[in-house]
Parts: structure tokens; C-alpha cells; sequence
């Protein structure tokens, strides 16, 4: 019902309660023999904040880019809003937003052409297109920049750009892959604030990958942790802890246990330069 | 989508005069060279009035078809998988892409039409023949375009397809009738450049741009190969489009 009112449905909607509003079946991806998503089975409720966590390699934006539609799955199934992430593709698309890990504004466009150029893609009645994009701004910190070429804005501003990006055409659900990667502190909680913000005011259900812990107590309803292609373990961040067994445990020791090594000890060449590419690129 | 494109054009003037420098090098010193030398021939049409035709399209040509290096490019960032989260179909994707790269192509021109006047070319100012032009103009930029996405698709690296592009482009120049006649060629370039969608992009600004310009096929065959070849391309771009993002 609660996803009928962006784009009714054909039929079969209407009968379907969704408690949860994106959820996984064995979902798999094979790259040649390397197995990036492995029969990975999970759900993220409706309006809450699901950090997905894991070192790298762990398939964390595989993940993301299965349930985005842009990669097929090699086996298994998902749905959003009980679309099906492969038959119902286009359905699926209409009620998604997407931040990839990479940068995705165009930096040769002011911050209000790059929305403008998104209302376009999603078909935003002309007639609203400059509101949506104005509101969006606003709703970004970002009117004051609107009109300056993203090109000079500071890794913080790019974020929330994108943000104000993946949300314009007010999805159910928004995907944020390492938000926050590369960002100073304050643009960090700048960043926070504004994702509860959006869930609070659109009801927005969100699942953002990260690999700060402190990211993940401070934003995140529940978490995943994903381990050489497997979820490994799931629940509010209260839960798992208390499943390490550990009275004191903090999330970093939740980490330790389920993923089998700390963060930094995790990260090869390619992923450090990969990360160092991504932060440089930001700022 | 198309409007947007437009955008960026609009704040890249640099770009759109280094490339105007291309033409201008050949017209004035192949074309200078070869008319005096008169070792082409042209029948009685001069020879600058011949090849200004082909140096046009040569032109739109050559920027054409590195349009999929930019999508390579938006790929290596994360704006290719901006486009295709939304639920924008491909083929319109793809599509605004090929119009905004006929849009450069009349940027091209008007330049090209510049130069030819300034070099006393023939210019052909009825404006049915200008209409023409400008199609054959519109299509080739197009064609060309969405060709060199298909490439991207299939390489996905910027290095390999820079090597491919450069391959690429001098002989679909050469066999083609940009700057001599079909006649002129030995029978196997001839036999390519049949199959050269620039050969009929060529034959069709032939007939229009300047006075005096015949052409070798029908227009109505010029315009149809144009256009099949365009939609052909479209289709296919838009099924391999997807797969650049994986
Ligand atoms: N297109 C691809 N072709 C081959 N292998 C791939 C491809 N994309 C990802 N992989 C591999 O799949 C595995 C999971 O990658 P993924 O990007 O999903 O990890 P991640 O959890 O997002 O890591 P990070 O924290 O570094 O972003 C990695 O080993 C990666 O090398
Ligand atoms: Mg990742």
C-alpha cells in the first residue's frame, strides 16, 4: 500500500502488507570464480536506517548495485516494495534512489542543472521540476551554492548534492554507498543529520554501506555485517553486541567477531588506493 | 535530457574552437594544394567546392566518434550509474546522447560554412538544400556517436578504446568519398566504402551544401541508409548500455 502512492501498481500491490520493504533470497553474484554475494538472505524494514558493514572486498556495493538494478544477480531473488529487482526492473527503478560510492554529480554543471537534469530523467512534471529542485537545496543546505558549478564545492557540499540527487523524486527507499567516505568531521555529522532528517520528514527507508562504527551507532536502527560475500550476522547494534557474549563489547568488537579482523588489518592495494582515489576525487 | 547536453556545450567554447581547426588546416592547405595540382578530379566542379562536403563531415566525424570516450568517462565516475537508476528508458539515454552530438555537428557546421565562404566555395543557400544538410549533418553526427558507445560498451577502458578510436577513424575516412571520388578508388576500397555510412553522409551534404554538387546515389537511398543505420546503432546501444556500469 505504503509504495502505492508514488506509482500505482498494476495489481497484487494492494494485497501486500509490507512489513519489510526490501528483502533478499539467497541472492548471489558470481565475477568469474570469485563469489562477491553469496546466497546472501536478509530485510530492511520500512522507514528504518540499515547500515550494511564489512571490510573490503566484502561485496557491500555488489550488494548495493544488485538491489539498484544495475547488476543482474547470478541466482536468487529480491524485491522492493514488492517489485522483483529483475522482472520488475523498471518498477523498481521509479521507486529507488541511488548515491554510489563514486561521485556522481557532473562538475561542469551548477548544483541546480545537475538537479534539474534528474527531475528530467525521472519524469518530473515540467512544471515542478524547478520547485523540486529549489526544495531539495533548501532541504540540503545548499540554495546559497545553487547557482555555483559543483566543480568548487568541497567534498561535504558533493555529498549532499548527490543526496538532494537521489531524492528528488521522493523515493521509498535510498541506497547511500560510503556516504561519508573521505569527509572531515563536521561534514560528516552535516551529512547524518541530513539522512535522519529525510527519514523523519519523507519516511524515506534507507540502507547505507560504511566502515566507521561510530557512523553505524549513530545512525543506523539495525546492522549487517558481511564477510567474504556472506551476511554473517544481523540486528540492532544492542543485539549484536550482546551476541559476542562480551558485557562491554563495543562495535568494534562486534566487527572483530563476525568479520574475523579489524577494519585496517582487512584492506588490501587495491582497496586502500581505490579509497584514497574516492577521498581525492571529493575533495 | 537533450536540453541539458546543450548546457555544457554552451560552457566548453574552447573545445568547439580547437576542433574547428582541423577543417580548417585541411581546407586550406590539402584543398589549396590539391586544386592547384588538379590531381583529382572533380569533373567540372573545383575542387574546394568538392571537398568542402567532406571536410564537413570529416569534422563531425572526428568528434563523433569519441563520444564514447565520455561515457567511458561518466562511467570511472559514478554518472553513467545516475542515468541508469533512473527509470529513464536506455534507448532515450542513448538517444540524447546521439542528438546532442548532432548538435555539436551544427555548431561544426556553421563554422565550416564560415570557411567556405571566406574561401569563395560555391555555397548552395536554397533552403531546401540547407534543410538537407543539415540532416545529413544531424544523422551522421548521430550514427557516428552511438557507433563509438557501442565500442565503449564492449572495451569499457578509457586506454583501449583510445587505441580503437585512433585505429579506427583514419580509414573510415579514407574509404570513404570525403575528399576524392568513388571512382577514383581501386575496386576493394570502392566496394568498402559502399558499406561506409560516411560515404552517404558525404553524397547527401554533396548535393545540398554546394552549387553544382551531384551525387552518386539517390537521396532517398542516402537518407535511408542514414537513418537505418542511426536507429540500428540506437538499438543496439541501448542493449549494451547497461553492461558499461557492471
Ligand atoms: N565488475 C567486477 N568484476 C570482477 N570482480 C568484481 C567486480 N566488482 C566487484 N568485484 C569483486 O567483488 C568483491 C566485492 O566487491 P565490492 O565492491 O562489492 O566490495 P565492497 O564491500 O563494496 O568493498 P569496499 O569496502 O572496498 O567498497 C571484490 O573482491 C571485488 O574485487
Ligand atoms: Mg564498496
Amino acid at each position: 500500500m505504503v509504495c502505492a502512492s508514488y506509482n500505482p501498481p498494476v495489481d497484487s500491490v494492494d494485497s501486500y502488507e509490507p512489513l519489510n520493504l526490501l528483502e533478499t533470497k539467497s541472492l548471489t553474484r558470481r565475477f568469474d570464480v570469485l563469489t562477491a554475494v553469496d546466497h546472501v538472505s536478509f530485510a530492511v524494514r520500512e522507514s528504518e536506517v540499515f547500515g550494511l558493514v564489512g571490510p573490503n572486498g566484502a561485496g557491500k556495493s555488489t550488494m548495493i548495485k544488485m538491489m539498484t538494478t544495475l547488476l543482474r544477480p547470478t541466482s536468487g531473488t529480491a524485491t522492493i516494495c514488492g517489485y522483483d529487482i529483475v522482472k520488475q526492473s523498471a518498477s523498481v527503478r521509479r521507486q529507488i534512489g541511488y548515491v554510489p560510492q563514486m561521485v556522481s554529480a557532473d562538475g561542469d554543471l551548477t548544483a541546480k542543472e545537475n538537479l534539474l537534469l534528474v527531475a528530467t530523467l525521472y519524469d518530473v512534471p515540467k512544471a515542478e521540476r524547478r520547485e523540486r529542485a529549489e526544495e531539495a537545496l533548501e532541504f540540503m543546505n545548499l540554495a546559497d551554492v545553487a547557482d555555483k558549478r559543483v566543480r568548487q564545492f568541497s567534498g561535504g557540499m558533493i555529498r549532499r548534492l548527490e543526496i538532494a540527487q537521489s531524492m528528488l523524486h521522493r523515493p521509498k527507499m535510498l541506497f547511500l554507498d560510503e556516504p561519508t567516505v573521505g569527509l572531515d568531521p563536521v561534514a560528516r555529522s552535516s551529512v547524518w543529520d541530513h539522512i535522519l532528517e529525510l527519514r523523519d520528514r519523507y519516511q524515506t527507508t534507507i540502507l547505507l554501506t560504511t566502515h566507521l562504527m561510530d557512523e553505524v551507532e549513530n545512525l543506523c536502527d539495525r546492522m549487517g555485517v558481511m564477510h567474504h560475500g556472506k551476511m554473517v550476522a544481523v540486528g540492532t547494534s544492542a543485539e549484536l553486541k550482546t551476541a559476542t557474549g562480551d558485557p562491554k563489547a563495543t562495535l568494534d568488537d562486534v566487527f572483530i567477531k563476525f568479520a574475523g579482523e579489524r577494519i585496517d588489518e582487512s584492506s588490501g592495494f587495491r582497496a586502500i588506493s581505490r579509497a584514497r582515489r574516492t577521498a581525492r576525487r571529493l575533495g | 535530457m537533450v536540453g541539458v547536453e546543450a548546457t555544457k556545450l554552451r560552457r566548453d567554447p574552447t573545445e568547439i574552437l580547437s576542433r574547428a581547426i582541423q577543417p580548417a588546416l585541411w581546407m586550406l592547405v590539402f584543398g589549396q594544394v590539391m586544386s592547384h595540382a588538379r590531381a583529382i578530379n572533380t569533373g567540372r566542379l573545383p575542387y574546394l567546392d568538392f571537398m568542402a562536403p567532406g571536410i564537413l563531415a570529416q569534422s563531425v566525424l572526428f568528434t563523433s566518434i569519441f563520444y564514447g570516450l565520455s561515457a567511458i568517462w561518466e562511467k570511472d565516475l559514478g554518472i553513467l550509474h545516475k542515468y541508469l537508476v533512473s527509470p529513464a528508458p536506455r534507448s532515450a539515454l542513448v538517444a540524447g546522447k546521439a542528438l546532442s552530438a548532432g548538435m555539436r555537428g551544427i555548431i561544426q557546421s556553421v563554422f565550416v560554412y564560415c570557411l567556405s565562404l571566406i574561401l569563395s566555395v560555391h555555397l548552395d543557400w536554397n533552403p531546401i538544400h540547407l534543410v538537407g544538410g543539415l540532416v545529413a549533418i544531424l544523422l551522421g553526427a548521430a550514427f557516428f556517436s552511438t557507433f563509438s558507445l557501442i565500442i565503449a560498451c564492449i572495451v569499457k577502458s578509457r586506454e583501449r578504446f583510445m587505441g580503437i578510436g585512433q585505429v579506427m577513424t583514419m580509414p573510415l575516412f579514407f574509404a570513404s568519398n570525403a575528399i576524392y571520388p568513388i571512382k577514383m578508388m581501386p575496386p576493394w576500397l570502392q566496394a568498402i566504402s559502399h558499406m561506409n555510412p560516411l560515404t552517404y553522409q558525404v553524397d547527401l551534404l554533396r548535393s545540398t551544401m554546394i552549387v553544382g554538387g551531384v551525387n552518386n546515389f539517390p537521396i532517398g537511398l542516402d537518407l535511408a541508409v542514414l537513418l537505418g543505420s542511426t536507429v540500428v546503432a540506437i538499438v543496439i546501444a541501448a542493449r549494451l548500455y547497461p553492461g558499461l556500469a557492471q
